[in-house]
């Protein structure tokens, strides 16, 4: 198994160690996972799932709960 | 598709794992369906492993390896029939899973109160940012406060600065007074008292304030700094994340669902583990916050009762309820004080799915008119963080669960639940 994975977010390349979830390479990026009803960027609460705030679009499927989901190589993941 | 298995393990933190290894032990076909995408729940975060604290469970989870199933990234997401579950992979592929004995091992998650700011990115659960480094989050030179309650404070506060972060911090709600008296009892306790020094020899330079909590979080994209108050003297601090966890909630949705009694807040259960459903045990925090020990306990006692070893289970009942009295002590010494209920202002976001302010709330009277109202618990989390927030601000107790417990795809709806239930009905009026 290498050890990094390249993904991209919200349009830029990121670095991550493997087996690190999606919500850590939005956190490492800086990029929000989702931008609330009023308009306001939110991330990860909870870290296990429950809260769906790390929730975003991964590969065009929006919904995805980051925190739950291990990255892979050339995953494309977006703000939702 | 649909798998069948004699028992099924809703969960696989502590209390899943040693439910299923004591039931494959006992020569019985066994699966552990779990959310996570990997074995261990939230304190075994990194999985079962060869050395260390799990190298016991590892190898007793090797050796009977073959008839264990472990479905990894499934949330159970319905109860259409009896013996039946309605699941749903991470790729969104539904299935049913029947089973002849179930045991829940939903684990908790953590108490969160809401005040000024706490939706901006980078304030998380204390046991939230620590399951972030431990999937890949460097937090290496940042300057991090833990705050809250309960004993995991301290040890997110150990991990943290393991992992290079500068922790400015540590901030409990809980009064001098009151933890005195939690380490007068645990000095009772061997293993739990060398832990604690572990982790205060590990977190002795890092400032460790009592009666003392956050009041707000600023930043404009993501955290900056936050507002702390301890008695009547209040500051602020620059900081790039905040650990701020309110000890822990039980998970007790899908016990819910299954028509299982519920006392206190937890799902209730007799001596051998069994809910008020036959058929249906439930062990580890959803039965009350005690810690992985009781976990573990609890766990192995459910699986040999589910397996029908009733005289095997009965040698863990007096570790049980030693275990037991420790979380007793560990709920009065965290109960959370009144002041924190003044925390919040009328602009502070109470419900984060639906951003629905205090304000909103306040007219009204109950968890269901808030809901019905101001959408307050109506997105995703389906009131998982905003209903014990309610419930302490306001003494509200959420309705009963309805399906889908998570959310769920339509496909997973329609292809299943509905055809369940169809068939049901037919049944029903054949009869």
């Amino acid at each position: 198994m290498p050890e990094t994975i390249s993904l991209t977010v919200n349009g830029n390349r990121i670095t991550v160690p493997s087996g690190a979830t999606v919500a850590v390479a939005m956190m490492s990026a800086s990029a929000p996972c989702r931008v609330s009803v009023s308009g306001k960027p939110r991330g990860p609460l909870c870290g296990m799932g429950i809260c769906f705030e790390c929730r975003a679009v991964i590969d065009g499927v929006p919904h995805r709960r980051t925190c739950q989901i291990l990255c892979e190589p050339g995953m494309d993941v977006c703000t939702q | 598709m649909s798998l069948s298995f004699e028992i099924v393990v809703a969960g696989g933190g502590p209390a899943g794992i040693a439910a299923a290894i004591v039931a494959a032990e006992s020569g019985k076909r066994v699966a552990i369906v779990d959310d996570n995408p990997r074995l261990g729940g939230q304190i075994w975060r990194g999985g079962l492993t060869p050395s260390g604290e799990t190298k016991e469970w590892h190898k007793r989870l090797e050796a009977c390896a073959s008839l264990i199933t472990h479905l990894p990234g499934v949330r159970i997401v319905d109860h259409p029939a009896p013996r039946t579950l309605v699941a749903e992979a991470a790729d969104g592929v539904a299935f049913t899973i029947e089973y002849g004995k179930l045991i829940l091992a939903t684990g908790a998650r953590e108490g969160f109160l809401p005040f000024p700011g706490w939706t901006l990115p980078n304030v998380m659960g204390a046991g939230a940012l620590q399951a972030m480094v431990k999937s890949g989050l460097s937090v290496e030179g940042k300057r991090v406060v833990v705050a809250g309650t309960g004993p995991l404070l301290m040890a997110v506060a150990a991990y943290l600065r393991h992992a290079g972060a500068k922790v400015l911090m540590v901030c409990e709600q809980a009064s001098l007074g009151r933890l005195a008296r939690f380490g007068m009892t645990l000095a009772r306790d061997r293993d739990k008292l060398l832990q604690t020094l572990r982790y205060g020899r590990e977190t002795i330079s890092i400032p460790f304030r009592t009666s003392c909590w956050p009041v707000a979080a600023s930043g404009a994209e993501k955290l900056t700094g936050i507002t702390l108050r301890q008695r009547r003297r209040q500051w602020q601090l620059a900081c790039d994340y905040l650990a701020c966890g309110f000890h822990l909630v039980p998970n007790t949705e899908l016990a819910s669902l299954l028509g299982c009694r519920l006392q206190d807040g937890f799902v209730a259960v007799d001596e051998t583990q069994s809910t008020s459903v036959p058929d249906v045990y439930c062990a580890g925090e959803a039965t009350g916050i005690g810690g992985v020990e009781l976990s573990l306990l609890e766990g192995q006692i459910a699986g040999l009762a589910a397996a029908g070893r009733h005289d095997q289970s009965r040698t863990h009942f007096r570790a049980r309820s030693r275990a037991q009295g420790f979380a007793s002590t560990l709920a009065q010494t965290f109960a959370l004080r009144s002041e924190l209920r003044s925390i919040p202002t009328p602009e502070t976001i109470v419900c984060r799915c639906e951003d629905v302010p205090l304000r909103d709330l306040l007219q009204h009277t109950s968890w269901r008119s808030a809901k019905l109202h101001t959408r307050c618990g109506m997105g995703p989390c389906q009131g998982r963080i905003c209903g014990a927030a309610t419930h302490f601000l306001f003494g509200w107790n959420q309705d009963s669960v309805r399906p889908p417990v998570f959310p769920a795809r339509v496909s997973t709806l329609a292809h299943f639940t509905h055809k369940l239930r169809d068939n049901d009905f037919e049944a029903k009026e054949t009869q």
